[in-house]
């Protein structure tokens, strides 16, 4: 652990955030969230999705403002490439979970992070989706992160960062382990 | 009605230590014991499972190892009979065959009772043990029928297992020893690991357990603690009761072919499917073993060891094995039993006072269950300090909770 003499400044609030486990323990239903999305399509592969309001702590929750994703395939595809690709969405969801995940570890734990740069690769064998071939499966085979960390922490405190943001990151779960999904039709 | 100041429940080591205490203190009181002294001992292990802690560790209020091999490990059997030796020892009033049914909150103390008796006590002490049930995940009830389902509260030995594979879910003491004994007897063993602790048997020519008693970290307190709650439901740690080797890690189980797999997340449709998070739960269990080899190193630089010990090493990292499966079926006829090594949990039906939170587990100061003066619990993971979990730890335990037990009374009679 890396106790640097100028106090630590990742711009995150692990007080707050402490608070809040240890609130939540308390209160359990509060710590009942859930989060939405609604999509619309639009042409084509092409839909519109928009995330705004969730709930959590008890209440309804809005977004400061309401963020909006256009989500298409590329040109190869023969698609008209409005947007990221739905695979491409899972692999920033967990690419900006891991990162969240790092800076509040670090903060946690007095790291002074500089800079984090992280890359992100999904390999997808398309015969999968393309119905061509039943012994590959849909989604990725693999997924590799990789990231780079400017600080003055040692190798081993950032690499038990890097793991100890895996182990709490809730992306990281729903792509590493099995999620029961119900689509219905209204 | 017999009336009696003071009733333990259960005759383990937590329930004979306490004896010996309160008998020190010159307070009446009674041990109920279900069965025989160290029943969970004679009736829920299997045969060949030895203590985790050396011999010498081994020792209860006004006892210590005194036999030829203290760097050895007790089998089941020795447990038993040390226990038995250790009652009379301390000349514990101990009444075996009697179950305890039901202890309810009166005024002036408790009730309890017992088989078809009925006693009082001012107080009531719950040494019953950790490990009364199995920990078995929701996800079990999703197993197809024709696979046999085990627990190591039943399990014996590999013979009442049927032929053909195994899956073992849980990388605890228990999961790596059972994967291992199973997998010998030509059974092929599939390990299902989530997170887990790893540790070396031996480490610079010394026991594990000696560097985790000499470093002070079995001492450290459950108030001194960062997550007590995380604290008290790790993972026993992936070891054996065996000098011979050095490690019985994730990597020893697949250097014998055993194959391991993430943990396990859901059951549907006959399909196992598990986390593929397993690169990162080996990363932190690595790095959480080399921190403690850190702090092992420095404490023997700091004690002046360092001239007289073999020097400091590390060890391998955990290999990973890239092409491991995601899922198994279950109906193919590959895995013909599932062994759930998910832990285990105490069994406090029987107190009937409100003292549970809302996850089952009994709410306690270092022993002392929170809104119920008068009644304490022992030999629980962690209780009062590191050492709680482990046989030793219930000598400053029973200690610490007769004092407690002790002015309890004093103020009741002011």
């Amino acid at each position: 652990m890396t106790i640097t003499d100028s106090p630590v400044v990742n711009g995150v609030n692990v007080e707050a955030l402490l608070g809040a486990r240890e609130a939540l323990s308390a209160a359990p239903e509060a710590a009942e969230f859930t989060w939405r999305a609604s999509c619309t399509w639009r042409n084509g592969t092409h839909s519109r999705s928009t995330v705004t309001g969730f709930t959590g702590l008890g209440a309804e929750q809005q977004h400061r403002v309401t963020y909006e994703f256009d989500v298409d395939h590329p040109e190869c595809f023969a698609s008209e490439d409005n947007g990221a690709t739905p695979v491409e969405f899972v692999l920033v969801g967990l690419v900006g979970c891991l990162t969240a995940g790092v800076a509040a570890v670090a903060q946690f734990r007095g790291i002074q992070l500089r800079s984090v740069t992280a890359t992100i690769e999904g390999q997808m064998n398309v015969l999968g989706i393309l119905g061509a071939d039943p012994d590959i499966r849909n989604g990725f085979e693999n997924v590799t992160v990789r990231f780079t960390i400017d600080s003055d922490a040692s190798r081993d405190d950032l690499e038990a960062l890097v793991a100890q943001a895996q182990k709490r990151s809730a992306v990281f779960d729903i792509v590493t382990s099995p999620t029961k999904v119900l689509v219905e039709l209204t | 009605m017999m009336k009696t100041t003071a009733v333990v429940v259960g005759a383990g080591h937590a329930g004979l230590a306490m004896s010996r205490r309160l008998t020190e203190r010159s307070i009446d009181h009674v041990v109920l014991e279900r069965g025989e002294v160290a029943n969970s001992w004679r009736t829920q292990r299997w045969p060949s499972l030895r203590l985790l802690t050396p011999n010498w560790q081994t020792r209860l209020p006004g006892h210590d190892y005194a036999g030829d091999d203290p760097a050895g490990f007790m089998p089941v059997a020795d447990v038993v009979a040390t226990l038995t030796r250790y009652a009379r020892l301390v000349d514990a009033p101990v009444r075996t065959a009697t179950a305890v049914r039901t202890v309810r909150a009166v005024p002036q103390g408790f009730e309890i009772q017992a088989n078809d008796d009925l006693l009082r006590a001012k107080t009531v002490v719950v040494a019953t043990g950790a490990c009364n049930l199995p920990a078995i995940p929701g996800i079990a009830d999703a197993l197809p029928p024709s696979v046999t389902t085990t627990t190591p509260l039943t399990y014996r030995d590999p013979g009442q297992l049927p032929d053909g594979g195994v899956l073992v879910v849980g990388a605890s003491a228990t999961g790596v020893q059972l994967a291992d004994q199973i997998h010998r007897s030509g059974r092929p063993v599939t390990l299902s690991a989530g997170e887990h602790v790893r540790l070396p048997r031996t480490y610079r020519g010394r026991d594990i357990f000696w560097w985790l008693e000499a470093t002070g970290l079995l001492a450290e307190r459950y108030d001194e603690i960062d997550d007590l709650t995380r604290a008290r439901h790790l993972p026993s740690p992936q070891l054996t009761g065996t000098s011979e080797a050095t490690m019985t890690d994730l990597n020893a189980l697949a250097a014998l072919g055993i194959r391991i797999v993430g943990r396990l997340g859901r059951i549907t449709d006959g399909m196992a499917q598990f986390s593929g998070s397993l690169a990162n739960t080996c990363a932190l269990a690595d790095l959480k073993m080399n921190r403690f080899l850190n702090r092992a190193d420095e404490w023997a630089t700091a004690s002046g060891l360092d001239d007289e010990l073999p020097p400091p090493h590390r060890f391998p990292p955990t290999h990973v094995d890239p092409h491991s499966p995601l899922q198994l079926d279950l109906r193919s006829g590959e895995i013909t039993t599932v062994l759930w090594a998910t832990g285990f949990r105490p069994d406090h039906s029987w107190l009937d006072i409100p003292v549970r939170d809302r996850t089952g587990h009994l709410r306690h100061d270092g022993g002392v269950v929170t809104g119920v003066p008068g009644l304490y619990v022992l030999g629980m993971p962690v209780l009062r300090t590191r050492a709680s979990t482990y046989i030793h730890g219930a000598g400053t335990d029973s200690e610490a909770l007769a004092d407690h037990l002790n002015s309890f009374l004093s103020s009741r009679r002011r």
